[in-house]
């Protein structure tokens, strides 16, 4: 009894240790930022990124990070206007239609000098970096990779690829509008064909590029820039992407102010800042992603090693929002038969 | 006269202990539905049209792989459980069954690629059964790898269980056999029969509810959309469509189906009668002869193997990380400090709820003795347990729409963490601890009505010791369960409040997959060692 009361107490005595470091740092001048959590992580931008920030700004950064883009959204929507977040950095092009909806964001009312494929122009959120989607696969099982979609889809069913769930994950909905912007209203039926090759459908990208790095299937559905990682970071080309002839699908990753954050005049501050060499040098090798902005810093070699898109191809945020609904059950008819 | 006397009194404070427990469950689930509901009114139309043929597939199959898989972890269970009571000095016993807690512990991806390492197309007996099959091993996407990861699971858990069970049959009963000659046969449908059969119920719904609510086995070995849950639409519905209205409709049909199941699953059970004597004998065994030796080990070992391969799988792929940076690295250290500090917090207030709901439950039924249960009791008996069919991500929202106007979300979320967790825990802990207080209740309420012993000396003098060892077994659980939590940690979750699966989760979401190997097989070793510790603590000073 007596040990069991002991315990007792010292978890409860070293619970309020640990809990009592958690409270909110107060400080003259503050911005807050929600982000996604691998970009706070030790090897991602946010390390960087605050201590760049704070110094210019003599401020201080705060990053609150959730699972994912779409988490980040929700995390807003949830907290409504009352949210603590003056920027939210993370959002991609199929979110910000929706995220507009909400009437929580506030127009960044700047000059945004960005450089992405197909140029941009959007009032309320300016982009801090973009990628490809990108059929990835290991070099040491598959010995000829498919050189286009429809290579892909109509090609040996015992070459397994492993995909995610539109309904649950972003590179899921990736591949979706990817299949979509290639096949128009024939892609019912190339998911059809394709579903013969997809060994399984995991709810995120995590499980997907496990399954995949455990060997489970030659090929995965990733970016044009997982294999920069895999040189950089690892040493090895094992990895590979595939270059498709009807080009890769784009995502763009923004930022925006929140309605609450407009009264925070740090907030414009950063937007500036994001697409200014110091915040977007330390993107490729943190975040794997191409820079939006002006870096400084010219990227690393293993860069130019990477797929270089034919063809660039995306939906408006508008198309997505009207019709992802109607595309996502088409495709669950497709794949549940 | 006598018997007037030892009637319990009206107001026990069992009941008022227990009724207070119980309206604290209620309040976080019916919290996070009021914040929903409220938020969902705004626009209900997704609450109508979330009936459709889609959702009748899917709760279909979600009730058809949750009914398999409570099948296949069940009945082997029984056995199992029945042959690690017939050998209490099975080599290895206390390590195997501290083992059978740590798969509780493990995020359901870690699980998975332990169980894909051995039966998957990459896994260790591919070849064995390509060369079997004649051709590619397919690997086991599909029904059948949903089944094994669940049973990987829920065997352990059940068996564990079962033998809390079997733990409480009077010693003077096996005496009683021992001075009979009674065979193998006989001694289990006359005394081992009876305990497992007034535990199955329990279990065997504790398992169903785990398998209905199982979102990330069921879709990453599931091989694809058919293979989809009612969990899978509810985190839809909440995730891209943002419609409360249709993740609060989805959520009670899987309440409704699940409380339907178990009704059926009570028809299972048998309410046993404990022993109201004082136990005279020492604990004496019947000796198994060298027939049902054999097979008993035999038994035993399959599971161990079963349960023991992906968590050797797990082991092997962690000891290829670089184990000895991340254990320098001061976030792998404040995360494992943080997930201990809230999984013990989060255990010690399940297995307090647990226990007042258990005496409440017991009180209550002596009260009654014949005629038909309260809802009271119902609800102090299974109805805790239905917290498990509500989603994390349910109630964590719920809570987030209820709170964001009255308080800072930030400042409440370890409270959130630990609160969510210890409830979501609760029904493991009720499994554990029911058996053993009910057993010596049934010795002592007498005595105790008698020396008018009530309150915390009768607790602390007569409760204490017999309940010592399964209020250990039930806090191993509720530890093991809060230790894997990723549900509530990943909505309430922010830099400052990082756990050892999040942490995991966040390095195998950067490609660190080597990392995240190393972090899991800490994760399992955290929960080893906490269980050790659980079970020492729970085996007192004497024995």
């Amino acid at each position: 009894m007596r040990t069991f009361l002991y315990t007792v107490v010292s978890a409860v005595l070293l619970a309020s240790t640990v809990l009592a470091g958690i409270g909110p740092a107060f400080a003259q001048e503050k911005l807050t930022v929600y982000t996604y959590e691998s970009f706070t992580a030790d090897w991602g931008p946010g390390p960087a990124v605050k201590k760049a920030f704070e110094a210019e700004c003599g401020c201080t950064l705060e990053f609150v990070a959730v699972a994912d883009g779409v988490a980040l959204l929700n995390r807003v929507r949830l907290e409504g206007a009352a949210t603590k977040a003056d920027i939210v950095l993370g959002l991609d092009t199929n979110l910000t239609a929706e995220a507009k909806a909400t009437g929580l964001f506030s127009p960044h009312g700047a000059v945004i000098d960005v450089n992405v494929p197909g140029g941009w122009s959007d009032d309320i959120f300016v982009p801090f970096d973009y990628g490809y989607f990108a059929v990835v696969y290991d070099t040491e099982k598959l010995k000829t990779p498919p050189k286009s979609l429809k290579e892909l889809v109509e090609g040996n069913a015992d070459e397994k690829i492993v995909i995610q769930d539109p309904r649950t994950s972003t590179p899921g909905l990736g591949l979706l509008l990817w299949v979509r912007s290639v096949y128009g209203d024939k892609a019912p039926e190339a998911w059809a064909k394709l579903k013969a090759k997809v060994l399984t459908v995991t709810p995120g990208w995590s499980e997907a590029y496990g399954l995949f790095t455990k060997g489970e299937a030659p090929m995965v559905l990733s970016y044009t820039t997982s294999p920069a990682y895999h040189m950089v970071a690892e040493n090895t080309e094992r990895y590979q992407a595939a270059s498709f002839e009807e080009g890769q699908y784009l995502q763009i990753e923004v930022a925006g102010i929140t309605t609450s954050g407009a009264k925070n005049p740090l907030a414009k501050q950063f937007l500036t800042f994001m697409t200014g060499p110091k915040f977007q040098d330390v993107i490729p090798e943190t975040n794997w992603m191409f820079p939006a902005g002006k870096p400084e810093k010219p990227l690393n070699p293993a860069f130019d090693k990477l797929v270089k898109p034919t063809k660039t191809l995306l939906f408006s945020p508008e198309e997505v929002a009207a019709n992802r609904k109607a595309w996502v059950d088409e495709w669950l008819s497709m794949m549940s038969k | 006269m006598w018997c007037r006397v030892l009637h319990a009194p009206l107001s026990d404070p069992r009941v008022t202990t227990g009724t207070i427990a119980l309206a604290a469950v209620a309040l976080l689930v019916g919290g996070a539905f009021a914040g929903l509901i409220v938020e969902g009114a705004r626009d209900p139309s997704g609450a109508a049209s979330a009936f459709d043929s889609y959702l009748f597939r899917v709760a279909r199959f979600t009730l058809w792989q949750a009914l398999l898989s409570t099948l296949l972890s069940v009945v082997p269970a029984l056995f199992v459980a029945r042959a690690l009571a017939r050998h209490p000095r099975f080599f290895g016993r206390g390590l195997i069954l501290q083992l059978f807690a740590v798969p509780l512990a493990l995020p359901a991806i870690v699980a998975a690629l332990g169980i894909l390492a051995l039966y998957g197309r990459a896994g260790y007996f591919a070849g064995v059964l390509s060369a079997i099959g004649g051709q590619g091993w397919p690997g086991i996407y599909g029904l059948s790898g949903i089944l094994v990861a669940h049973v990987f699971f829920n065997l352990p858990l059940a068996t564990r269980l079962f033998l809390e069970a079997l733990g409480t049959v009077p010693d003077d009963q096996w005496r009683l056999a021992s001075q009979l000659g009674m065979g193998a046969r006989p001694a289990f449908r006359l005394i081992e029969w009876p305990a497992l059969r007034a535990a199955l119920p329990g279990v065997a719904g504790l398992v169903f509810m785990l398998c209905i609510t199982s979102f990330t086995i069921v879709l990453t070995l599931g091989g694809g959309p058919r293979a989809t849950t009612l969990e899978v639409a509810i985190y839809q519905a909440l995730r891209f469509d943002f419609d409360p209205a249709r993740a609060v409709t989805l959520t009670v049909l899987q309440i409704a189906l699940t409380f339907v199941v178990v009704l059926a699953l009570m028809r299972l059970g048998a309410n046993t009668v404990g022993d109201a004597n004082l136990p005279v004998a020492s604990r004496r065994y019947l000796s198994a002869g060298a027939a049902e030796t054999v097979l008993n080990a035999a038994l035993i070992l399959l599971a161990l193997l079963f349960v023991a391969g992906p968590m050797a799988a797990t082991v092997t792929s962690g000891l290829e990380a670089d184990l000895g940076r991340l254990a320098g690295e001061s976030a792998v250290r404040q995360a494992t400090l943080t997930s201990a500090v809230l999984a013990l917090l989060a255990a010690l207030l399940s297995v307090a709820l647990s226990l007042a709901l258990v005496m409440a439950r017991r009180a209550l039924a002596l009260r009654r003795r014949v005629g038909a249960k309260t809802l009271l009791e119902y609800a102090t008996d299974t109805g805790a347990g239905f917290v498990l069919v509500v989603p994390p991500v349910v109630i964590g929202a719920g809570w987030f729409l209820l709170l964001r106007s009255v308080s800072d979300v930030f400042a409440i979320a370890p409270v959130m963490v630990v609160a969510v967790n210890a409830v979501m825990a609760m029904p493991f802990a009720i499994r554990a601890i029911r058996p053993g207080y009910d057993a010596a209740s049934e010795r002592h309420e007498r005595l105790c009505l008698l020396l008018g012993i009530s309150g915390w000396n009768r607790f602390r003098l007569v409760d204490w010791p017999s309940l010592r060892r399964p209020l250990a077994t039930g806090f191993a659980f509720a530890m093991a369960l809060s230790l894997g939590d990723l549900g509530v940690i990943a909505l309430f979750g922010s830099d400052s409040l990082q756990t050892l699966p999040y942490l995991l989760l966040a390095r195998m979401g950067s490609y660190r997959t080597m990392d995240a190997a190393g972090l899991a097989l800490l994760l399992g070793l955290v929960c080893l060692a906490l269980v050790l510790a659980a079970d020492w603590l729970g085996r007192g000073e004497k024995s």
